[in-house]
């Protein structure tokens, strides 16, 4: 499957520059491992020492969260859209 | 009732049936606690005051430094080293005199959290770090408090609602905050100037919408924003069974200890 991922700013020097990716894998896990192959340094920013996902970075499906679906293991579609948001604080 | 001057400038408002005489009232007895009042509140007390909310409060301790006018609208060069409380005033009430606003010169803590929140019927979050944010998250849910939550980093920006008892709150979204040292403090990071303007301006939509009861507010959906690409997307937020605050079995039931870091961002950078 060919999906989309939102890249947000801090991890655009990844991708150089680009805001949005193409991407290939079956499930979201498979996706974000493409994403490590084409944009070296993307896993060790979303994941933790232990292969987690980071607890204040959440990855949606369209527009779930992919922690209320089936988590990594969620399958993706054709075309589907995979947004890797965050949390932020800035505010002054 | 109104007067003649509240009638001519509440006009565009009680124009809207959605609003009305009884919304503008509604509006008017309304008291809202704005915690910043730099990036993210200066455009949120302007709209606030504007629209009629009568009682604002201003929780900041800092003073007005020149490294805020790119964004903070509120304050001007005269302002420079005044107490950001005492601009944010002068400014407002030149705006509305109908508005009373109150200046708590002071950052929230666990210490003054639930006193202060205590004279408002909703909170408008504006602060800038993460120790901030949770805090403010829990001592909201703990009172009860309807919350407008805000954040920017560089070029994005977040927005959504807590309603207490009615969705899901800020542990929900995101349950813990980044380790201090991984991501950009405050200063390092950097904001594009109109950023919190956008941000911002959302809130004061959102608190409006909270204290006249109507529309769909933000409440289990978060609104995120990218000026570089410039688009909005909503992404659903679900109320987590399993949540330490709003949780079937909460761990969190009275403020804790949050840490003093400054860090703004949560993704390490590259």
């Amino acid at each position: 499957m060919s999906v989309k991922v939102r890249i947000p700013t801090p991890l655009r020097r990844l991708t150089a520059g680009q805001g949005e990716v193409q991407s290939q894998g079956a499930a979201v896990s498979q996706v974000l491992a493409d994403l490590e192959t084409q944009f070296p340094g993307m896993h060790e920013r979303l994941f933790d020492e232990a292969g987690q996902l980071r607890r204040f970075v959440n990855v949606y499906l369209n527009e779930e969260d992919i922690r209320f679906l089936q988590g990594l293991d969620t399958p993706v579609g054709e075309g589907d859209l995979i947004s890797i948001v965050p949390a932020i604080a800035g505010g002054a | 009732m109104f007067t003649e001057e509240q009638i001519r400038r509440y006009s565009r408002h009680i124009l809207l049936p959605e609003v009305g005489g009884a919304g503008q009232r509604r509006l008017l007895a309304a008291r809202v606690l704005l915690l910043g009042a730099g990036g993210l509140g200066s455009p949120t007390a302007y709209y606030l005051a504007a629209a009629g909310v009568g009682t604002l409060g201003i929780c900041d301790p800092d003073v007005v430094d020149l490294s805020n006018l790119q964004r903070q609208i509120l304050h001007a060069e005269a302002d420079l080293g005044r107490p950001k409380v005492d601009s944010a005033a002068e400014k407002l009430r030149a705006l509305n005199p109908d508005v009373r606003v109150v200046c708590h010169r002071t950052g929230i803590d666990r210490g003054n959290a639930l006193d202060l929140l205590a004279d408002y019927d909703l909170v408008v979050d504006g602060t800038d770090n993460f120790a901030t944010r949770y805090l403010v998250a829990d001592a909201c849910h703990l009172a009860g408090k309807p919350l407008v939550h805000g954040s920017i980093f560089r070029f994005e920006g977040q927005v959504t609602v807590f309603l207490p008892g009615e969705g899901p709150c800020y542990r929900c979204l995101y349950p813990e905050p980044p380790p201090a040292g991984l991501v950009p403090s405050c200063q390092e990071a950097g904001v594009l100037g109109v950023l919190p303007g956008i941000i911002g301006t959302v809130q004061a939509a959102e608190a409006i919408k909270l204290l006249l009861g109507i529309g769909r507010p933000l409440v289990g959906r978060l609104l995120t924003y990218d000026a570089l690409e410039m688009d909005f997307h909503t992404l659903a937020v679900h109320r987590d069974p399993a949540c330490s605050l709003c949780g079937d079995t909460p761990s969190i039931t009275a403020l804790g200890e949050y840490g003093f870091s400054c860090e703004v961002g949560a993704c390490p950078t590259a």
